[in-house]
């Protein structure tokens, strides 16, 4: 534990998560370097599977037990009392008051991570009363009143109902209603608007804003949509195969894309061809071919060679490092500077 | 024209909520009278609201959830009141893309299973023919061969939605209901996946309704769009149609608030206000009044039918006539 009170609210270094399965050792998380300050939204965006869930539960510490762990690295995190500690060491005692506490997290996958014997008002309490040592009662008004703040219609009834009574946006709702109602110092959030219509993923993007500006949290934002990252974030990180290949200020990214991935990655997005439409024509997308890294036989060197246009004989060589590319702007692509060519 | 192929006539699903032996409880309305029409080798999207009834309205068309009223025509057989025998011979040809790739997966069964359990269930081919079948299904989907033997835990969601499509592609259905198949995706495997959709519907002239919030999606794959808003259609069109002139202020709203992909797009927005009404107590009248910023009191009275306003286009808004959206 060391005292700084400068330090990033969150700074993960050389990050390394594996799953034991039947078929042997999974990495899915192959050396992660990302920073997160207070008041500041990074997203990360990146191909399915490529380690961004496995990335958040591993800064939770909520990987399975015996199956998931951390076998490197530190995630140093700054606490509401200026400490700083890595995640890593710390004892589950620990983690289990940062949990939900100073660090909250939306999950992807809102059904299994609400408990469906349970209202959904409870579970909300439950969280409050748990962190902030609300009494039943205040808790209850607390849940009633998160509930209304991520609009969720007649809040009062609502907090009556099991989860699977509920649409899978509103039950996404519950969960983001659940995150917040602690005020915490950073939020993980995997997915969060991605089950919700775009009226309320708009208003649910204006209120983490809104949160942020009061509390002054860090936003860890998993998404796959760059519309969203747009809308959102300071800074975006984008995944491939377990590790970070191009991170930059959002506005760098969109302009200056330095990695053939987030270059493929921003050309498959759906535009709309008028005219071959109107010929009747059958419209193909651009997407980057071939498949996902297979976790149990990742290619030799740049884990994108196999799909990429550029890869020459280096590539498959080593694992390119992080290359500046301006400030704030890094690319793990040997070839970035010739990508234009 | 072509045929049509899957014809919904005033279909209602109405949950009893809160009802027991000593409670009266209370009806909540998930899909209220919607009426729409799928032809052969067209791909209709639904967008709307979240809670508007898209997931209800897609499982009643196959009677995974049974319907309170209406009727659900499915190549010139009604599908409501189906006999059990009847349907379980249709439903090889009408299948269905969940939209939560967590918990439609049993966890219990291999990927290999998963996939070919309808072909089972169907008694379709020698296991020999099934376990090929399974492993040219999960290299369409974009996934190895060799996935066959692991189980759902060990994949990512967008790997999970892929080893959905590739169960509801087994049987090779006419219709497929797809409730959100790509949200989960990151955009470069949805591009695959929406390529794959394109090249089913061109050879095997698959009709699918196909269940969205990614407008830009939606617009790129769809022929025609309804667009719901608290169990009723609000705005039908082709896609074309309803991207460059949409007539119901909760479309406007709904494009108004599409992100898109760019940081310096600061744009004017129809922001909607307010509470989503509840379906248990729903307004009087539109059922969007109480959103709308184009409400008069006339809205509160009469619930507005859907009127045609052009070829293949209708609106349910009693000033749509007057209003200008693309201002
Ligand atoms: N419990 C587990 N057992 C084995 N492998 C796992 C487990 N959880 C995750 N993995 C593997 O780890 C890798 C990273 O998964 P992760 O869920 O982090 O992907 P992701 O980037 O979040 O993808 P998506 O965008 O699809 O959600 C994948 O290859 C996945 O198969
Ligand atoms: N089994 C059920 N019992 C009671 N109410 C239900 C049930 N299933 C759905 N509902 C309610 O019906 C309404 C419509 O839900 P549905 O899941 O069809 O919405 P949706 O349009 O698919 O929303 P989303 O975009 O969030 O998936 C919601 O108010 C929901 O709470
Ligand atoms: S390092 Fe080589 S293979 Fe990797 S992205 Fe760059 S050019 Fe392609
Ligand atoms: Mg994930
Ligand atoms: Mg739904």
């Amino acid at each position: 534990m060391t005292e700084t009170t400068t330090a990033p609210l969150l700074s993960i270094r050389n990050l390394v998560t594996e799953f034991r399965t039947e078929s042997g050792i999974v990495r899915a998380v192959k050396g992660v370097d990302l920073d997160i300050e207070s008041g500041q939204t990074v997203a990360v965006v990146g191909e399915s599977g490529s380690g961004k869930s496995v990335t958040s539960l591993s800064v939770m510490r909520l990987l399975a037990k015996g199956v998931g762990s951390i076998t490197d690295g530190t995630i140093l995190f700054r606490g509401r009392d200026g400490q700083v500690r890595d995640l890593v060491q710390e004892p589950e005692t620990a983690m289990r008051r940062i949990r939900g506490n100073e660090i909250s997290m939306i999950f992807q996958e809102p059904m299994t991570s609400l408990n469906p014997t349970q209202k959904v008002g409870a579970q909300i309490a439950e969280a409050a009363e748990l962190h902030q040592g609300l009494s039943h009662r205040q808790a209850w008004a607390r849940a009633v009143e998160m509930l209304s703040l991520v609009d969720i219609p007649e809040p009062e009834r609502r907090a009556q109902v099991y989860p699977h009574q509920m649409s899978g946006g509103m039950r996404q709702r519950v969960m983001i209603a659940m995150a917040l109602a602690c005020n915490p110092a950073l939020l993980i959030a995997d997915e969060p608007t991605t089950a919700l219509d775009v009226t309320v993923q708009l208003q649910i993007l204006e209120l983490m804003r809104r949160l942020q500006r009061e509390i002054g949290m860090g936003i860890l934002f998993i998404t796959h949509n760059l519309g969203v990252v747009a809308e959102i974030a300071d800074k975006v990180a984008v995944m491939y195969g377990g590790r970070i290949v191009e991170t930059a200020a959002v506005q760098d990214l969109f302009d200056r894309p330095s990695h053939p991935y987030t270059r493929g990655l921003l050309a498959s997005l759906p535009t709309v061809d008028h005219a071959a439409r109107a010929a009747g024509e059958v419209a193909r997308l651009r997407a980057i071919p071939g498949n996902v890294v297979d976790p149990r036989n990742p290619p030799a060197g740049c884990d994108f060679n196999p799909r990429c246009a550029w890869a020459i004989e280096a590539c498959r060589a080593a694992v390119p490092p992080m290359l500046p590319v301006e400030p704030g702007h890094a690319t793990r692509c040997i070839r970035w500077s010739e990508l234009d060519g | 024209m072509a045929e049509t192929l899957v014809q919904v006539s005033d279909l209602k699903v109405h949950f009893p909520i809160g009802r027991s032996l000593f409670k009266d409880g209370v009806t909540l309305k998930a899909v209220d009278g919607v009426s729409l029409d799928i032809a052969r080798g067209e791909v209709v999207g639904l967008v709307g609201e979240s809670g508007s009834g898209k997931t209800t309205l897609g499982r009643a068309l196959l009677r995974l959830i049974e319907p309170t009223e209406g009727s659900v025509r499915f190549d010139g057989t009604e599908v409501v009141g189906l006999p059990p025998r009847d349907l379980k011979a249709l439903r090889s040809r009408m299948q269905i893309i969940f939209q939560d790739p967590y918990a439609s997966l049993n966890p219990r069964m291999s990927v290999g299973q998963i996939i070919g359990e309808a072909l089972h269930l169907h008694s379709i081919g020698t296991r020999a023919d099934r376990d090929e079948r399974v492993g040219d299904l999960l290299e369409k989907v974009g996934l190895p061969r060799t996935a066959a033997a692991r189980f759902p835990h060990e994949f990512s969601g967008g790997q999970r939605q892929r080893i959905g499509i590739a169960r509801a592609l087994a049987v090779n259905p006419d219709f497929i209901v797809a409730d959100e198949p790509v949200s989960a995706l990151d955009v470069s495997i949805q591009a695959q996946i929406i390529n794959l959709l394109q090249d089913l519907r061109q050879e095997l002239g698959l009709s699918i309704l196909f269940i969205g919030h990614d407008l830009s999606v939606i617009e790129f794959l769809c022929d025609r769009v309804v667009v719901m808003y608290l169990g009723h259609v609000m705005e039908t069109a082709t896609a074309a149609d309803l991207y460059t002139q949409p007539r119901h202020p909760y479309t406007r709203s709904l494009l108004d608030a599409a992100p898109v992909p760019n940081p310096r797009a600061k744009r004017d927005r129809i922001m909607l206000k307010g509470d989503l009404p509840s379906p248990i107590n729903p307004p009087s009248g539109c059922v969007f009044r109480t959103r709308c910023p184009f409400a008069i009191e006339a809205c509160a009275q009469v619930e507005p039918a859907l009127e045609t306003v052009g070829p293949r286009h209708a609106v349910a808004c009693i000033r749509q006539a007057e209003l200008n959206l693309m201002e």
